[in-house]
């Protein structure tokens, strides 16, 4: 370990640092622009310029490597004259706009310049102006404030996986810019906005909305992904101005998904329902809390005592927090009714026999960026959990082999070892085939073992399995796609086998920031209630909604719809409008997760707790208070809570322990059917990125990204032909007594008898089953 | 149809060739120079196509063509002349050789004659100062010692 002397205080450091991460452990900071922890070195801005001993001038120390004995002074009058020489060079051609710039007051290249910047400039010519960049809804440009650190380069090719943007030109011609006037589309875009040292790029959406200081920094957990993102929310005023990334190592890093960062804006969206309200014949008219509850109190009352616990059906979001679910399933089973759950977009339920615990990611977070075997069944991982696939790109780039069993051959942005691209239908023989390649080894395949013996293996489900067998750190993951399918248990199971047999830990990629919360919390039939699936199918009299909305997140969307529009008496807890007024009877504001204190369980088992971040809007209430009121008017026993941490310390008595106590991905008794692959053509209907959940629905910079366009039809190129139909025409898609029109696109990722046609959109609502099958026919 | 001629992408190919198979991006200098040989310039659709033969992001390859002077990207003339007017070469006349090459085609640097036949360039040194004052023909042939009726003779024989 070498030994060095920095600013006279010896430390020891690791061989290969460099001078920067050895400043960073003595605690001195070097100032600088183009070094950041995450990127590669450029080592182009030279603000990081120190004095070392026996070096002929002053060296860059991002980039310099210590070696024993080494003597470096950061601070010393020749490392100074040196850095305040590179800042003079660096404001040459900035402009002096700070008091218009958004970036004003926490700028990095204002900041170093009180500090080595000289009171008057000696260049008195005249400063060049750079054309602006159009990038899109969601990155604003002044490109004239631009120094060429090119991290937001360097951020594209490392950390995004795709180089949106770059820095054509030479010396003082120098511009990023993207290609052509193509706008910037990766779903990690907005970190550029924190990477950019200056205000070049900077967020759309806040583009002269408030300035830095008078922002107060507010502690949250993105409400999205089940990654759980840490990140603070910036208020003024009792309003949310923006999100930022909290570092969190274990979780996201430094880094947000476009996701997290821009749906607050959805918080002040016109369709936030901001009064209860209450249906009055073909009106709708606003009332006060007290005369809504006790509607709602009676209304369940008198549907339980008529019709019994049965006849109430209970639906809630998998983004709501740990208090709200956990009051929710203790009001449903005061009410009688097991009738209870969030998984509105499953359609195969019966795993739930025959598992002990919830289905978790089966691992830490942070080991994703370090594993060597990766399998990902049915996982639309870029667009579900952006930055769990920025994960796994980095252990593909550090050398592991990821495989992917998916009816899509979407881009990772990384190299994929080996691939079996089917129709979903085709899903669970696909993966019996690995199964059975394993056994075929000579592993020991368990349950499944005599069901998978006449399995034919393809070389791609060969070369996977073989893949699974080599390595130390492996994971085979399950997707969304995995888990809404219709045949989800035996995927499971089938997962659960080859993990067994080949030493893979099997995990569960969470869609929602708190489906595993929900699991742990028993928001899902206990005693012989009814799923989601049974529950829309079978209509209740009545149902509860708590942040939900069935005609969008349901399964088949179309039948959740007519569930809902028969039912006696329908309540929803939501913070939106939205469909409600068309099938409920009474609409109870609630407080998105800005304005209520709770917590999250995200996909590793990590409970992240966070404080109201303003005031709930208008008469809204966080949805813990409504639930306690309710169960008192209901009279139900135990609702008597204070705060939303007495919810939690009842819920979880142990904290994380107790949720840790209850994570579990074993399961066994699954019967494996080999029907064959479903004739037609299969349906692949995920929920698009920016569909997830009623936040991001309503986030408008969002909807006006490439990610949120319209749905439109996706067909394999063979398939276009084969049905004589038009690229890029209008066709119609009949999905059983649904149908759609929309345009036909070609993608020759897909499987030839698949048709991609999104889920979670209002145009698509009507379709019905998100992996059904369907017909195109020309219009 | 490809946008360049089996020629040229059979020399990519044996570009390509000489670096290991994932990093095929390591032939973008030659590949954008065998373009532009062929192409006369490189346009936006030539380097998104060279980018795309070569597996990388096509504003990677624009980086790279906008980077270096020896690539056009502007049509140019079919003949391109280049002089140097470093100072090894302006010591030995490269001035008035440039200023004659101005009058004698009747444009200035860095424009084409009306009839597109020549291109006149201001060039930076080409490493050769000893042979001074010199120029280059379409980046691959240079003459070297100039003289007004070198200049001539040159000119003459470029249709």
């Amino acid at each position: 370990m070498p030994h060095i002397e920095i600013d006279g205080s010896e430390i020891e450091v690791a061989p290969g640092a460099t001078l920067m991460d050895a400043a960073a452990q003595a605690g001195i900071y070097i100032p600088h622009f183009c070094y950041h922890k995450k990127l590669s070195i450029a080592a182009s801005c030279r603000m990081c310029l120190v004095e070392v001993e026996k070096a002929p001038k002053p060296l860059p120390a991002c980039a310099t490597p210590v070696t024993d004995g080494m003597k470096v002074w950061t601070r010393s009058e020749r490392a100074v004259e040196a850095q305040k020489g590179v800042m003079e060079f660096l404001l040459i051609n900035h402009p002096l706009d700070c008091p218009i710039c958004d970036q004003g007051g926490e700028c990095q290249l204002q900041d170093l310049a009180v500090g080595y910047g000289a009171s008057n400039s000696r260049y008195a010519e005249p400063k060049r102006v750079v054309r602006e960049k159009e990038l899109g809804p969601l990155i604003s440009t002044d490109m004239t404030r631009c120094i060429h650190c090119s991290r937001c380069v360097r951020f594209g090719q490392e950390i995004a996986g795709m180089m949106e943007l770059g820095m054509p030109g030479r010396g003082e011609h120098t511009e990023v810019m993207p290609w052509l006037e193509h706008q910037v589309t990766s779903e990690l875009s907005g970190n550029v906005i924190d990477l950019c040292p200056v205000g070049a790029l900077t967020s759309k959406p806040f583009r002269y909305k408030a300035r830095g200081w008078e922002l107060s920094r507010r502690r949250t957990v993105s409400p999205h992904d089940g990654l759980g993102a840490n990140m603070l929310v910036h208020v003024k005023d009792g309003r949310v101005y923006r999100a930022v990334p909290q570092d969190n190592e274990a979780v996201n890093e430094c880094w947000l998904a476009d996701r997290d960062r821009y749906s607050y804006e959805a918080l002040y969206s016109e369709d936030r329902l901001t009064r209860p309200m209450v249906r009055d014949g073909d009106r709708w008219v606003e009332v006060d809390w007290g005369k809504a509850l006790a509607q709602v109190a009676g209304a369940l009352k008198m549907l339980r005592d008529t019709h019994g616990g049965d006849a109430i059906g209970v639906l809630a979001s998998p983004h709501q927090t740990v208090e709200e679910l956990h009051l929710l399933q203790k009001l449903a089973r005061g009410l009688g009714s097991d009738n209870i759950d969030h998984r509105l977009n499953h359609s195969d339920f019966a795993a739930d026999a025959g598992r002990a615990g919830a289905a978790w990611l089966g691992l830490p977070v942070a080991e994703l960026s370090n594993l060597d075997r990766v399998l990902l069944v049915g996982a639309t991982v870029r667009k579900d959990q952006p930055l769990a696939a920025q994960r796994l790109r980095q252990a593909v780039k550090a050398g592991a082999q990821l495989s992917i069993i998916h009816a899509a051959d979407d881009d990772l942005l990384c190299k994929v070892a080996h691939k079996l691209v089917v129709k979903p239908s085709a899903l669970v023989q696909a993966l019996a085939q690995v199964a059975r390649a394993l056994q075929e080894a000579g592993l020991d395949v368990g349950a499944v073992a005599a069901s998978i013996g006449g399995v034919a293996v393809t070389d791609a489900a060969r070369a996977i399995a073989g893949s699974l067998r080599g390595g130390a750190r492996k994971a085979l993951l399950l997707g969304s796609l995995a888990q809404q399918h219709p045949r989800a248990a035996e995927l499971h199971q089938l997962a659960w086998a080859i993990g067994q047999a080949s030493g893979a830990r099997v995990g569960f990629l969470s869609p929602a920031a708190n489906s595993v919360g929900a699991q742990v919390l028993g928001v899902q039939p206990a005693g012989g209630g009814r799923n989601a699936g049974r529950m829309l199918a079978e209509p209740r009299k009545a149902y509860v909604l708590m942040g939900v909305e069935p005609e969008l997140d349901a399964y088949d969307a179309r039948q959740a719809l007519e569930a809902l529009r028969g039912a006696e008496f329908v309540v929803a807890l939501t913070a939106f409008k939205g469909a409600a007024p068309d099938y409920a009877h009474v609409l109870l504001p609630i407080a998105p997760y800005t304005e209520t204190a709770g917590s999250y369980v995200n996909m590793e088992g990590r409970l992240q707790a966070f404080h109201g971040a303003v005031k709930p809007l208008g008469e809204t209430r966080p949805a813990w208070k409504v639930l306690r009121v309710l169960g008192n008017l209901l009279e139900l026993p135990g609702f008597e809570f204070d705060s939303a941490e007495a919810v939690r310390a009842e819920a979880l008595p142990e904290g994380e322990a107790t949720v840790r106590a209850r994570l579990d991905n074993a399961v066994e008794g699954v019967a494996l059917a080999h029907p064959a692959p479903v004739e037609g053509l299969d349906r692949v209907g995920e929920t698009p990125i920016y569909q997830l959940d009623p936040l991001v629905r309503r986030a408008p910079a969002l909807q006006k990204t490439a990610d949120a366009a319209a749905p439109e039809v996706w067909a394999h190129g063979e398939l276009i032909a084969r049905l004589g139909l038009e690229e890029g025409g209008q066709v119609r898609v009949t999905q059983g007594e649904g149908a759609a029109v929309l345009r036909l696109r070609r993608d020759d990722r897909l499987p030839v008898d698949a048709v991609r046609v999104a889920a979670g959109h209002p145009l698509t609502a009507g379709l019905g089953a998100r992996l059904g099958t369907l017909s195109l026919e020309r219009l | 149809m490809t946008l360049l001629t089996p020629e040229s992408l059979a020399q990519i190919d044996r570009e390509i060739a000489k670096y290991p198979a994932e990093h095929k991006q390591s032939a973008v200098m030659a590949a954008l120079r065998i373009a532009q040989t062929e192409k006369g310039w490189l346009s936006t659709e030539t380097i998104e196509y060279v980018a795309e033969y070569l597996g990388m992001p096509a504003i990677a390859a624009y980086e790279v063509a906008t980077f270096y002077n020896m690539y056009e990207l502007s049509p140019c003339g079919r003949h391109k002349i280049t002089v140097c007017t470093n100072l090894p070469c302006q010591l030995q006349g490269a001035g008035d050789i440039a200023e004659y090459l101005k009058k004698k085609l009747g444009i200035g640097f860095g424009e084409t004659t009306p009839d597109g036949r020549f291109t006149l360039k201001e060039g930076e040194c080409m490493g050769t100062c000893g042979s001074g004052p010199l120029c280059l023909h379409n980046n691959h042939k240079m003459y070297t010692r100039l003289t007004p009726q070198t200049v001539d003779q040159l000119l003459d024989g470029l249709k």
